[in-house]
């Protein structure tokens, strides 16, 4: 009795009509209008027996708890940090949810300053509220690397299924490579290799909706790792230092870096500005 | 302005329901969330998306549902010859705040409280129904930056010209004496109108005449906007 409108796989559009009557049962970005189950998100329509669902091209960032994001410290008082994690609301970071000791009359900006970049974890998500914490395996200030911004409905793409492509690109570049939730990716690495990582980010993002994407990546990676040209003082000191990367990171999950030793915070470049990055 | 009563009377040649040739492209500005351009005639549109963020001064927040604030401007090189001075005036408020009201019952703004998702629209060439393409950008701009909508919105300005009512007014139709704007703003699944402004004086008759055909040719847009969506991602 229900129509079906749209093809499996096709492209939809907002408000777009997908089926007519009560067989079909809508979920994730699309919605039930009268008789009418309608599209309400730009995405590619997903068809599992009598659900439709719409897997979006582009999103906006959904907080979740649980979610392990890049925050940027924008703001302080007294007794807590005001981070950017590009949801509707400032994540808060509150002086108890933070590892370090923070002595009494100690300044915040101490611990951590303005415009640092941290990975932490959100522990709870209300209207009003994003909270924060740095207590847990992994979560620290990131200092040097890059940073470069992935759509964040991409983000899945870019890890891959059971990080897969994540593990693709860190074998290949050599570099680190963090992604939070929120669509804010760290890479860490030579710089040079650093700049293929950023490009095949881009390229996932970019074409995220295709298929077969993971042998696209790694044939991208194989052509740009062979043109690399290294500096050989730049080498020598990054293949020390990769090395024993490598053997960490081959061990860890991407989200679970071991600490180092602390480092200049070099700018972040986001979007397709390719800068080098300055040298400690 | 040729003042003939034949049936195809429209300075250009082209029929009352017909509308100039229409482009658009999704994603023209890679920096902000969402962008589109849309070409009606000569009338170019420029939209940008930017945000959800903290809606500032604080007075304006609303803590259930975000707001949308719209910025229209007409760049300085963009009219017929004379300077368009670029910048708020008072024009560009009533569009800004016309083109907020017939966006806004799209958008699902629920899930923004207290924030404000910023549009910014530049024309880059007018000719005439700036507003209506500015909609038409902005809506699609809206959609590639991923925000939840009920629906896209059409506009597209139609009008009673040498007493005939036509689709998609251009500059030399609008001018004419007696000439009737009138801007429509629709979302086409939905059926609603989110914008109807009058300019002129217009019978009932002709105007429930405009309406019906302004819903006709918002699907000729409605389609392009599909098609241009598609397009990016193919």
């Amino acid at each position: 009795m229900g129509e079906l409108f749209v093809k499996e796989k096709e492209i939809v559009v907002p408000g777009q009509t997908l089926a007519e009557g009560m067989d079909y049962l809508p979920a994730g970005g699309a919605y039930r209008d009268g008789e009418n189950i309608r599209s309400s998100i730009m995405g590619v329509l997903g068809i599992n027996g009598r659900v439709l669902r719409i897997i979006p091209l582009k999103s906006q960032y959904r907080a979740r708890p649980g979610d392990m994001v890049i925050a940027k410290i924008t703001e302080m008082t007294n007794t807590v940090w005001f981070a950017d994690i590009d949801g509707y609301r400032d994540g808060i970071l509150s002086l108890r949810e933070v590892p370090e000791y923070v002595g009494d009359g100690d300044e915040l900006c101490q611990y951590y300053n303005y415009g640092d970049y941290v990975l932490a974890k959100l522990i709870q998500v209300s209207r009003k509220n994003m909270v924060l914490t740095m207590k847990g395996p992994g979560l620290r200030k990131l200092s040097g690397g890059r940073l470069v911004n992935v759509n964040p409905s991409k983000v899945p793409r870019v890890i891959g299924k059971q990080g897969s492509m994540i593990g693709l690109i860190k074998d290949k570049t050599g570099c680190r490579l963090i992604i939070g939730q929120n669509g804010l990716a760290w890479i860490q690495g030579a710089p040079e290799h650093e700049l293929v990582a950023i490009e095949a980010i881009e390229m996932i993002n970019e074409r995220g909706h295709e298929q077969g994407l993971t042998d696209k990546v790694e044939k991208f990676l194989d052509e740009k790792m062979k043109d690399v040209v290294v500096d050989d003082a730049e080498e020598e000191a990054h293949e020390t230092e990769k090395t024993t990367k490598e053997k960490k990171s081959s061990k860890t999950d991407s989200k679970d870096d071991s600490d180092e030793e602390e480092q200049p915070v070099r700018r972040a470049v986001g979007g397709k500005k390719k800068s080098k990055r300055s040298k400690k | 302005m040729s003042k003939n009563t034949k049936a195809v009377k429209r300075h250009d040649g082209r029929k009352a329901d017909d509308l100039r040739e229409m482009e658009a492209k999704l994603g023209v500005i890679p920096s902000a969330k969402g962008s589109a351009m849309f070409k009606i005639g000569k009338t170019i549109a420029i939209a940008a998306v930017r945000g959800p963020k903290k809606l500032h001064p604080k007075f304006l927040q609303d803590p259930e549902r975000g707001k949308i604030r719209c910025n229209y401007n007409m760049m300085a090189f963009s009219g017929s010859g004379n300077r368009v001075r670029p910048g708020p005036n008072r024009r560009a408020k009533e569009i800004n705040l016309v083109i907020e009201n017939a966006l806004t019952p799209a958008v699902k703004l629920d899930n923004y409280p207290g924030c404000s998702i910023d549009v910014f629209i530049n024309l880059i060439q007018t000719d005439a129904g700036t507003r209506c393409a500015a909609i038409t950008a902005a809506s699609m701009a809206l959609a590639d930056a991923g925000f939840e909508m009920k629906d896209l919105v059409s506009a597209v300005a139609v009008g009673k010209v040498n007493g005939e009512v036509v689709a998609d007014l251009d500059k030399p139709e609008e001018d004419v004496e007696d000439a009737v704007d009138i801007p429509i703003a629709m979302m086409p699944n939905e059926k609603e109108i989110t914008l109807l402004q009058l300019d002129g004086l217009i019978s009932q008759e002709d105007l429930s005449k405009a309406v019906d055909l302004a819903e006709v040719v918002c699907d000729k847009i409605y389609k392009l906007q599909k098609e241009t969506i598609a397009a990016r991602y193919e």
